[in-house]
């Protein structure tokens, strides 16, 4: 993805500013990394390019560092972030339904992130509330038993009020059309 | 003389905190299970309403955050201890019932009984979990004391003898220590069953000036979440049994291996290292005696793999986690080279309790072969959800039906999926085995490090075979060409059969590979991979033939061979949910009043199933795919 205005300079000061308190020892590769990774939210490819620098090692490794682990992304998430659980207590019970809607609804695959960065779509596993399966992380918040219906009303409060909910619970059946 | 300095170190430092936590008693004190569960089911609003009604009203009450109880088919829970009343536990909490305890408990002294849901303490007015029937079965050494303590106070274990075991450790020889590991039989929790007593002697004799302790836990299995529970509920347990390794094996520095999707359970843990720091607990002479160790989280990055212990290494050396050959073994040669003991989470905890009460009382407990308790996360198509603790050699059947109340909603038992991605699902004929790590490796399963989900009549168990290989298939490294490509080659063949494009000679080949894929890899992630099919093809044989023969999905969980159909005499003609309902619009009302589905547009989202009126129930699924004649 393009890197947004001023973006460059606020990845190259982070990566400084991390590298400055790790330290570039090779162990410390994915401390960095995961950093990095939470103060821009992802791992742009110039970071990885100055990270392989400063570490004086070859960029490949940091890629492959990068590519590796599931925790790590290489595209920037979207303003609000939706986790699916795919456990298996959540795959059992539709994860995958809730999933197949959310890519249908959004027009992305999971692991990608709406052009306007207003939306990504990831799939998880088990967070721990198998109870409520099948669930969805909507930006940390957890939402159980998410039935397609749930979805397009996850959607719509974003939609309509262009932000999130703080209202929690109260169940939109209908109002399908988005 | 350092020793007796230890024990009056201890002394003082669990006086105080008893001191502390008996005042904590003297009030009205509520306890809100905050857990990953409890928080997931809405604790925190719960806990907020609690404190603004407190403060709103002017009472007198404490409110802490404790961890994972195992009854998360309850959560938000909440225990209340006002003098006067029985220890109250309150299930499904939320705002609403927060203002009714807080008004009428608290205020006037009416416990509403009818929303609690069990009595800590014996009294002659409520039931307490004695009365429960998973009682006779619960036996808890590890979730002791998950869910009553205050996870983030150090105070709170102290009180219930935390950090004993250590004192008592370190009146002890290190070979002491050893051979009560020897003697109680434990055997390690992270799946594989290694016996603990055999991998610290060799770590102890192994020489080096820097040894390592490492806790593992990664916790990969996509369906279990018992390790964490305990980290956010109790870590000091965990941390007390890693400061016993250490001083037994000769190490002096430890990691805390956590993936990074468990945020509180990171934090909690940090949490705890750095107060049990402050008390003397860790660091230089711990409790001013000449023993030293101190401990670290690392976070891991979420690769199922690294909970592979030489891919862990390999991780936490900032390189990518893929196994190695072995020998040398970690206990020989491990972290940067240096004898490494590598123990899962549950392992741990156990250590702190063998020393506090004995291996012959470890030993009581469980089977001959594997003593001691297995913690598993109970769920699936079971109505109590949760946690829990049962003696090794309880029957599956008693876990399932006993313990967890059976298959809710009238449903009919299919199987038990147990171990995860490297395990396997056991059918009805098999509940009768004992649990343990021999019996299940013998029935085609394994231990694993205790997930354990239920399935029922609408599960399909190709499409579960297929969900766990996709899994492994994923996150296999790609060290081993058969883990790599074999796992690839039996997905797309699972692939196949789910959408009906089988053949009876694929599952041939499947079994082939399955032999292939364990002979030539080096890790047990390749080489229990093929596990869910192997399981699944010898027990449920007729539902692969199903989807080959018929193209017919027993279970009707194959989207692609499904289809949604509106019964017309079932289908009132007034109302109209399910067309609204329909994401894709393929929901059309007939010229005759009547609804239908167009077949063309339809997902298979099940939503209009899902949302037709229980009175009608018109909507159903057919299996395979062929419209009834009208
Ligand atoms: C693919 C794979 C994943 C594993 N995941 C875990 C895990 O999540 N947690 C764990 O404690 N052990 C895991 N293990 C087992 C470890 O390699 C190791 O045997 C264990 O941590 C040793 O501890 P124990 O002796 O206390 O069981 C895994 C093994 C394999 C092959
Ligand atoms: S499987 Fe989704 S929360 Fe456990």
């Amino acid at each position: 993805m393009p890197l947004l205005e001023g973006e460059e300079e606020i990845i190259c000061n982070s990566v400084t500013d991390i590298l400055g308190k790790l330290g570039t020892s090779r162990e410390k590769l994915i401390p960095v990394l995961q950093q990095v990774q939470n103060k821009l939210g992802y791992l742009p490819t110039l970071a990885m390019h100055k990270i392989a620098e400063n570490m004086k090692i070859p960029a490949v490794d940091v890629y492959g560092i990068a590519t590796f682990y599931n925790q790590f992304r290489l595209n920037p998430p979207g303003k609000h972030q939706f986790k699916v659980c795919m456990g298996t207590a959540c795959y059992m019970v539709g994860g995958n339904i809730a999933l197949d809607s959310f890519e249908r609804r959004l027009s992305i695959k999971e692991g990608e992130t709406t052009p306007d960065r207003e939306f990504s779509l990831e799939r998880v596993a088990c967070v721990g509330c198998c109870t409520l399966a099948p669930v969805v992380l909507v930006d940390e918040e957890v939402e159980g038993h998410v039935t397609p219906t749930r979805v397009d009303g996850i959607l719509l409060t974003f939609e309509t009020n262009g932000e999130k909910k703080t209202e929690e619970g109260t169940e939109e059946e209908g109002g399908s059309e988005v | 003389m350092k020793i007796a300095t230890a024990a009056e170190h201890y002394a003082g430092m669990k006086a105080k905190a008893e001191q502390k936590i008996n005042s904590l008693q003297e009030k009205t004190l509520i306890r809100v299970g905050a857990a990953t569960c409890g928080l997931a089911a809405g604790a925190q609003k719960v806990k907020d309403t609690f404190v603004e009604e407190i403060k709103h009203k002017g009472l007198d009450a404490e409110i802490i955050e404790v961890g994972c109880m195992g009854h998360c088919y309850a959560e938000p829970m909440a225990i209340i201890s006002k003098p006067g009343f029985p220890a109250l536990c309150y299930g499904h909490m939320d705002e609403g019932l927060a203002k009714l305890l807080v008004e009428e408990f608290l205020g006037n002294d009416d416990p509403c009984y009818e929303y609690a849901l069990v009595a800590l303490e014996p009294n002659d007015i409520f039931p307490t979990f004695s009365d429960f029937p998973r009682d006779a079965y619960e036996k808890k050494i590890i979730l002791e004391h998950c869910g009553f303590i205050d996870p983030e106070d150090i105070d709170h274990y102290l009180a219930r003898e935390g950090y004993a075991s250590l004192v008592k450790t370190l009146q002890m020889k290190p070979e002491e220590i050893i051979s009560a590991m020897v003697d109680s039989g434990l055997r390690g929790r992270g799946g594989a069953g290694f016996p603990v007593g055999k991998k610290w002697t060799i770590c102890r004799n192994t020489p080096s000036e820097i040894k390592y302790i490492i806790c593992n836990a990664d916790e990969g299995d996509p369906g279990a979440f018992m390790d964490r529970s305990v980290l956010e509920s109790n870590p000091h347990q965990v941390i007390e049994g890693m400061l016993i390794c250490a001083y037994a094996v000769g190490a002096t520095k430890g990691y805390i291996y956590v993936r990074n999707e468990y945020p509180l359970a990171v934090q909690r843990v940090k949490t705890a290292i750095e107060q049990a720091r402050k008390k003397g607990l860790l660091g230089s002479a711990i409790l001013d005696s000449t023993f030293s160790f101190d401990l670290e989280v690392f976070e891991g990055s979420g690769a199922f793999v690294c909970g592979e212990e030489s891919a862990l290494i390999n991780s936490m050396e900032g390189k990518m986690g893929v196994p190695q050959a072995r020998p040398p073994y970690m206990a020989v040669s491990g972290f940067w080279g240096r004898p490494t003991v590598l123990n899962n989470v549950k392992t741990f905890a156990y250590v702190t309790a063998i020393i506090k009460k004995g291996a012959g009382w470890f030993r009581e407990i469980g089977t001959e072969a594997t003593p001691g308790t297995a913690v598993f996360t109970l769920v699936g198509k079971v109505a109590n959800t949760g946690l829990v603790e049962v003696p090794m050699g309880t029957t599956l059947r008693q876990l399932v039906f006993d313990i967890g109340e059976g298959i809710p909603n009238d449903k009919e038992f299919k199987a038990v999926q147990i171990g995860g991605p490297s395990g396997g699902c056991l059918p009805e004929e098999t509940l009768d085995i004992p649990i343990d790590f021999d019996s299940l490796e013998k029935a085609g399963a394994i231990m694993g490090s205790g997930g354990l989900v239920v399935l029922d009549e609408d599960d399909c168990m190709v499409a579960i075979a297929r969900y766990f290989l996709e899994f492994t298939q994923q996150e296999s490294c790609g060290k081993c060409t058969f883990c790599r490509l074999g796992t690839k080659h039996m997905l797309d063949i699972l692939t196949r059969i789910t959408q009906g494009k089988g053949s009876l000679a694929d599952l041939d080949i499947l079994q082939e590979l399955a032999e292939d894929i364990k002979m030539g890899s080096l890790c047990n992630l390749g080489k229990t991979a093929p596990n869910p099919i192997l399981t699944t093809l010898r027990y449920f044989r007729d539902e692969y033939e199903a989807h080959i023969l018929e193209g017919r999905c027993p279970a009707r969980m194959c989207k692609d061979l499904i289809l949604y159909y509106i019964v017309p005499e079932k289908c009132t003609k007034l109302c109209n949910v399910c067309v609204g309902s329909c994401p894709v619009e393929a929901i059309y009302t007939r010229e005759d009043g009547l609804k239908a589905i167009d077949q063309e547009k339809c997902v298979k989202c099940d939503n209009c199933l899902k949302t037709c009126p229980p009175e009608h129930n018109a909507v159903i699924k057919l299996s395979p795919p062929v419209l009834p004649e009208e």
